[in-house]
């Protein structure tokens, strides 16, 4: 068993018009007996900038503390927020700093930067950064992920379709991943507004 | 012991299995069963050819994609075709598909502690000529379903084929038909894009893509080029 | 961290903080992680008037492409540029690392960057880390003694050559190289080798994929062409897509937040970046 289907994860991301999109499952296990139903592995860095954790839970929690961490120091410094393409390179380096003992976490960072450019980004554990322009996966279900995204994404979604899409991309993929599942938590972001849903999906 | 450890180190780096990547999947619909499979056969990171069909005819209405080691493939091929014509001599008609699929797993079976390395999905027509598709595993564990993918890219198309046919659940009582609503036309369109999705992220599917429909008229197939990445 | 309250920010280098855990992890018998590579056919060659690398654009992990187009033409100085295979992220920190020390050393001595330098820098830190660090690398460059092509192996080895390949397609494209290189080629006809050596690399191994990036460096000239051929396009779309009614999925709860315009300060000045 790899260390990362210790808790199983599902993470997805997806670029919309102006918007973006970020979703996971809610599951948390250990290995194949769920611990709980509603775990958050999706955290709010600032309104316009967010980070999925996706690998061994302990390390997605403290991770994300040293993330938010770091960002209130910059806030303090900086008075203002960190654009998307600086917190991931802060990421970046935090993960890369233990490249001989690695935290088990692959981030999904996805945010809006200057203009509301959607920025989405994941990473593996020791921060390898891979950008893209359409949609990025992480998990135990991301080969699903890509398969059903690489199908179902299209370019310049409004936010209502965007949802739509990476819900049903979300919750096709982890039915097929046994351990991923309970529904999911999505957050659609546009430059006004931020939609928080929770999807019904299969209790197995 | 300290020998026998030696030797025993020494044949630990082989291994009589190889894996030669693909993606078979079958699709079955009320009178029809589309059953596709790419054409690249390779091993490690090289494409040992570029045009290998993973599909073979074992019967006028019974189509089986098989993906894993070619050379088990081909021998469990040569022998279900062996058995066909024993079936054919003695009967004096060709195996039903439902017929074929219990025979598929019997031989797989009947290897299970050397198992052949294949993963196979077996399509075809029923003897009421409603379209059936069933898959394995390699050892010979079988199901009828409406649809199946199977091999490297197997994992990257079963959401989007979960999602566009959601069967219905075997557990229903009635039990439920399992084909698709699909018309024949739509089917092939859904297996073209699945395949091209799955050749822009999984490295061993790619080069070409062999489609087979069997209906009441007979067998056809089909080409598209794939990614040759 | 025993001697701190809170945790400061690191001054750099590796911590090996998490390294008794992990191997405890690994003793109890969960797999240690593989990490992002890219199975990658990189290639370079010196022309007439200088140096051209080339790279496919395909990362992997394990047998799934995780990006289709990265870039692993990599920065070094205005007039030196690196690729990189073997695992993204050593590749990626090592180059970024180099070419942050060049830049500082063009600072204090005033002077462009030598190919030699970043051969240096980035031998002896590839060493230090006898290998661990998996960076196979081709630096390219041309500099006041003239154009250079070196390759640097993950132990801190290096060749310097005229035209070179390196990661899992390096032989499909050195098999190009080999059978039609020769001195003193034109910029049209380096390139056109420099595309056919990684074309070479993204068809017949199965690592490297996607498109060509090029970059010729000349003297006092440099010219990034990202992207220069797309051999790889989408064969098929389904004609009717996929489109979901809104309204499709079955949500259990929605939260609506708006968010609130930021307030701008105009005046005063603002702060570097």
């Amino acid at each position: 068993m790899s260390i990362f289907e210790y808790n199983g994860s599902a993470l997805v991301a997806m670029v919309g018009k102006n918007c973006f999109a970020i979703a996971s499952d809610r599951r948390l296990g250990v290995q194949l007996q769920t611990i709980a139903t509603d775990f958050q592995r999706i955290f709010k860095i600032h309104d316009k900038l967010y980070v999925g954790l996706s690998g061994l839970a302990t390390d997605v929690q403290t991770l994300y503390q040293r993330f938010a961490f770091r960002h209130k120091l910059y806030q303090l410094r900086e008075e203002r927020n960190m654009r998307p393409e600086t917190f991931a390179s802060l990421v970046s380096a935090l993960l890369y700093e233990k490249r001989f003992g690695p935290y088990f976490c692959q981030p999904v960072i996805a945010g809006l930067g200057e203009d509301d450019k959607p920025f989405i980004c994941t990473m593996d554990s020791i921060g390898a950064k891979e950008l893209a322009k359409d949609f990025v996966v992480a998990g135990t279900a991301a080969e699903s992920l890509y398969g059903a995204c690489e199908s179902m994404y299209k370019p310049d979604m409004e936010p209502e379709e965007l949802f739509e899409t990476i819900s049903q991309a979300l919750l096709s993929s982890i039915d097929r991943d046994c351990l991923s599942g309970w529904g999911g938590h999505v957050y659609v972001v546009s430059p006004n507004q931020v939609i928080e849903r929770t999807l019904k999906g299969r209790m197995d | 012991m300290a020998a026998t450890e030696g030797i025993k180190q020494h044949h630990s780096t082989w291994s009589p299995y190889d894996n030669n990547g693909g993606t078979c999947i079958a699709i079955a619909g009320s009178n029809y069963c589309v059953i596709a499979a790419d054409t690249r056969m390779s091993t490690g990171y090289s494409i040992l050819t570029r045009d290998y069909s993973k599909i073979c005819n074992l019967a006028d209405k019974c189509v089986m994609a098989s993906s894993g080691f070619q050379a088990d493939v081909k021998a469990l091929q040569k022998n279900l075709s062996a058995r066909h014509l024993i079936y054919q001599h003695q009967h004096n008609k060709q195996m039903s598909c439902p017929a074929m699929a219990q025979l598929l797993s019997n031989t797989l079976y009947y290897k299970r502690f050397f198992p052949y390395y294949s993963f196979n999905v077996l399509g075809g027509l029923d003897n009421e000529g409603k379209g059936c598709v069933f898959t394995y595993d390699a050892v010979g564990s079988y199901e009828r379903v409406g649809y199946g993918a199977q091999g490297t890219g197997g994992t990257l198309m079963m959401p989007v084929l979960d999602n566009q046919l959601k069967s219905p659940s075997p557990l229903l009582l009635p039990a439920q038909d399992a084909t698709t609503p699909l018309s024949e036309s739509e089917a092939v369109d859904l297996v073209k894009d699945v395949f091209a999705s799955a050749a822009e992220r999984d490295i061993y599917t790619g080069d070409g893509l062999e489609i087979v429909v069997v209906n009441a008229e007979g067998v056809k197939r089909e080409f598209l080029e794939l990614r040759r990445d | 961290m025993a001697n701190t309250a809170i945790e400061l920010p690191p001054k750099g280098g590796f911590s090996f903080d998490l390294c008794r855990r992990n191997e405890m992890l690994a003793k109890k018998g969960v797999q240690s992680p593989s990490f992002r590579k890219t199975g990658t056919t990189i290639v370079g060659l010196v022309f007439q008037d200088g140096v051209i690398l080339g790279a496919d654009t395909r990362a992997t992990e394990g047998p799934i492409v995780c990006d289709k187009n990265c870039e692993k033409i990599h920065y070094m100085a205005p007039n030196i540029y690196c690729c990189g295979a073997g695992t993204a992220a050593d590749t990626e920190a090592v180059t970024d690392m180099v070419s942050s020390q060049l830049e500082l050393h063009r600072y204090a001595t005033g002077r462009e960057s030598r190919v030699v330098t970043a051969l240096t820098l980035l031998k002896s830190h590839l060493y230090s880390y006898q290998g661990h660090v998996s960076a196979a690398l081709v630096l390219g460059g041309v500099d006041c003694t003239g154009p250079h092509l070196h390759t640097i192996y993950p132990h801190g080895s290096t060749d310097t050559l005229p035209f070179a390949t390196m990661g899992s397609g390096s032989l499909a494209a050195m098999a190009m190289f080999e059978s039609r290189y020769r001195e003193g080629m034109t910029r049209e006809e380096g390139i056109k080798l420099v595309c056919q050596a990684i074309c070479s690399g993204i068809f017949n191994d199965l690592g490297s994929g996607s498109n060509v990036d090029v970059c010729v460096i000349t003297k006092g000239q440099k010219e990034y062409l990202r992207n220069y051929e797309l051999p790889n396009p989408r064969t098929y779309v389904s004609s009717k897509g996929y489109s979901f009614a809104k309204g499709h999925t079955e949500v259990l709860s929605t939260k609506i937040t708006p968010l609130k315009e930021h307030v701008k300060i105009i005046e005063g000045d603002a702060m570097e970046e």
